[in-house]
């Protein structure tokens, strides 16, 4: 949205760098959300996205650089200054993560009950309406067991907005749901960004439910950024001739917003020492 | 996300040097494993502690009354049967086992004073806590670790709940009380079997009581209590610990490692915590 781009950033990420022993995850990721638009990060599997996701509600901690949510840098932050911060947000994870002891109704509940100072018959009010928004008020009482995985999500989603956040984060909002499920799930996304006026980070590879539900898009590779830019900029390239494209990184962004079978992508992945392996015995001789 | 777990890859010569070199590392590896888990724990026992006293003084920080009952029942109830049946054989196997040498210096009544001592000092304490391992040490660790593959933890974390608040605390008493408990109905079980056996070799029931509480006064009733306790702690923070350190990546046969190893390291460190009880009571002269 680029009318909200001279208000500050809810989201500020500068030269974020995260290892996971030898191996880099995240290089040198920069990245700013603003308020009220719903940016969504896409990438392969394995490309650092979920990593990212991670740093952003502080479950790890960076080897370098800064994030700063509500212009607060959490990476410095203590436990208990962080969970105020936390109480700021709602996530959703990509199975939903309800806790598998409490009812439906006691998930969302619980967080009322920790974090604020409302009665009981408030609470109660409030989770109805929770509930309400994602259209399962009439299964407060069951168990996250009983529940079918589109509806785990959207239980998951009441809790995350239990406490009305201003930023939302999702995980592969539509992994593991059939097509129309996942779409009423888009669907819910756009509704309650509209509705609740939260910031919303979306990490999928779904492209479907990606373009429909993004303001802006990011494009994630390998640890690094390829390209951030408007839905349009990115559905302008996704219909465009890839024999006009003329950098790499078009190419590649143009094969995954497809998702062909061929291109850059493919031919990173193909291996040369096919041949080599097969013939491991003479391999191995020659090293001798 | 370094598998710490890993054992040292074979190098390709396994003659000469290279042997002892990687025997020893497989060793200083395993000693700095043990070192790190009771580090880790001791860790644990202590935030748990912190969070007891926080719930004990601050009115909106309490543990949850419902799951601290749930968790004993989980823990405790259905492990009663097996406590009783247990205990009944060790009730009888002890005098059956001692009688003909008794008997033999004409001290056959002794064997009241002898199933006392043990029974109350040790198998009471000690077989409990043994059924205990299975019962509730698998069992939480193959619950906690569930929990990890799940995303709830990360879930309660990102929610700004505190894991060792909302499931270790309550799992913690829950072994403690519980196992206290079963001990009590144990050195009940075991006079009673006693009793019984010693009947049947013709020793009187009346003689048998007195004798009892002769050899056993309120205080080897109580040490067998501590060491109770201390089992159930040992249980409980072994398999807390296990059950958490689960990485979400690991899935089933993370969850499998954990619970395994909690049941071998709960009956390892409950027969060593023994051992040192037995040598501490003994040097200070508490026995009697």
């Amino acid at each position: 949205m680029p009318e909200n781009t001279h208000k500050n950033p809810v989201i500020e990420i500068h030269q974020l760098v995260k290892n996971f022993g030898s191996q880099r995850v995240l290089d040198g990721i920069e990245l700013n959300v603003y308020p009220g638009e719903i940016m969504v990060v896409m990438g392969g599997s394995g490309c650092g996205k979920s990593t990212l996701l991670r740093l952003l509600i502080g479950l790890l901690t960076p080897d370098k650089g800064s994030i700063r949510l509500f212009g607060k840098e959490i990476t410095t932050l203590s436990q208990k200054e962080l969970n105020e911060i936390r109480k700021q947000f709602g996530i959703l994870f990509q199975s939903g993560a309800l806790f598998n002891s409490l009812t439906v109704g006691e998930n969302v509940s619980l967080l009322l009950k920790e974090h604020t100072n409302l009665d009981e018959a408030t609470i109660e009010i409030m989770v109805k309406i929770k509930l309400e928004l994602v259209g399962l008020r009439k299964h407060a009482d069951k168990m996250p067991a009983q529940l079918s995985g589109g509806m785990k999500k959207r239980a998951g989603l009441a809790r995350a907005i239990a406490l009305d956040p201003k930023i939302l984060f999702y995980d592969e909002p539509g992994a593991g749901l059939d097509p129309v499920t996942s779409a009423e799930v888009d669907q819910l996304i756009i509704d309650l960004t509209k509705k609740l006026c939260v910031t919303s980070v979306v990490v999928t590879h779904e492209m479907d439910s990606a373009f429909t539900i993004a303001d802006r898009m990011c494009m994630l590779d390998q640890g690094r950024i390829l390209k951030i830019g408007s839905r349009q900029e990115f559905e302008a390239l996704r219909d465009s001739d890839p024999k006009k494209l003329h950098s790499q990184k078009d190419k590649l962004i143009h094969q995954f917003l497809r998702g062909d079978a061929q291109g850059p992508i493919t031919e990173r992945k193909i291996s040369r020492d096919y041949e080599d392996d097969l013939l491991m015995v003479n391999v191995k001789n020659e090293k001798q | 996300m370094k598998d710490s777990d890993s054992i040292p890859e074979t190098p390709p010569k396994t003659n000469g040097s290279h042997r002892y070199a990687n025997s020893a590392r497989f060793i200083i590896k395993a000693v700095c494993k043990f070192i790190s888990m009771l580090g880790g724990m001791y860790l644990l026992l202590g935030d748990a502690t912190s969070v007891a006293v926080k719930g004990l003084l601050i009115s909106d920080q309490q543990i949850g009354r419902s799951s601290l009952f749930a968790q004993m029942v989980r823990v405790g109830v259905r492990a009663i049967p097996i406590v009783f049946l247990v205990q009944m054989a060790i009730g009888m196997i002890v005098p059956l086992q001692i009688f003909p040498k008794l008997d033999e210096f004409g001290q056959a009544e002794q064997i009241a004073t002898i199933n006392a001592i043990s029974g109350f000092r040790e198998f009471g304490p000690l077989m409990t806590a043994v059924v205990l391992c299975g019962f509730a040490g698998a069992s939480i660790a193959a619950e906690l670790g569930t929990m990890v593959t799940a995303e709830e933890i990360e879930a309660l974390e990102a929610s700004a709940l505190n894991p060792v608040r909302f499931l270790v605390l309550p799992r913690l008493l829950a072994t403690i009380i519980m196992t206290v408990m079963l001990t009590v109905i144990a050195d009940v079980v075991i006079i009673a079997s006693g009793m019984l056996t010693a009947y049947k070799l013709g020793i009187d029931p009346d003689i048998y009581i007195q004798l009892t509480f002769e050899a056993v006064g309120i205080r080897g009733f109580a040490t067998g209590l501590i060491k109770a306790a201390v089992f159930g702690l040992l249980i409980g923070l072994i398999a807390c610990f296990l059950g958490l350190a689960v990485k979400p990546w690991q899935g089933s046969e993370g969850v499998g490692h954990a619970t395994t190893n909690t049941v071998v390291y709960c009956i390892v460190a409950i027969i060593v915590a023994d051992a040192v009880f037995t040598l501490i009571f003994y040097s200070y002269g508490l026995f009697n």
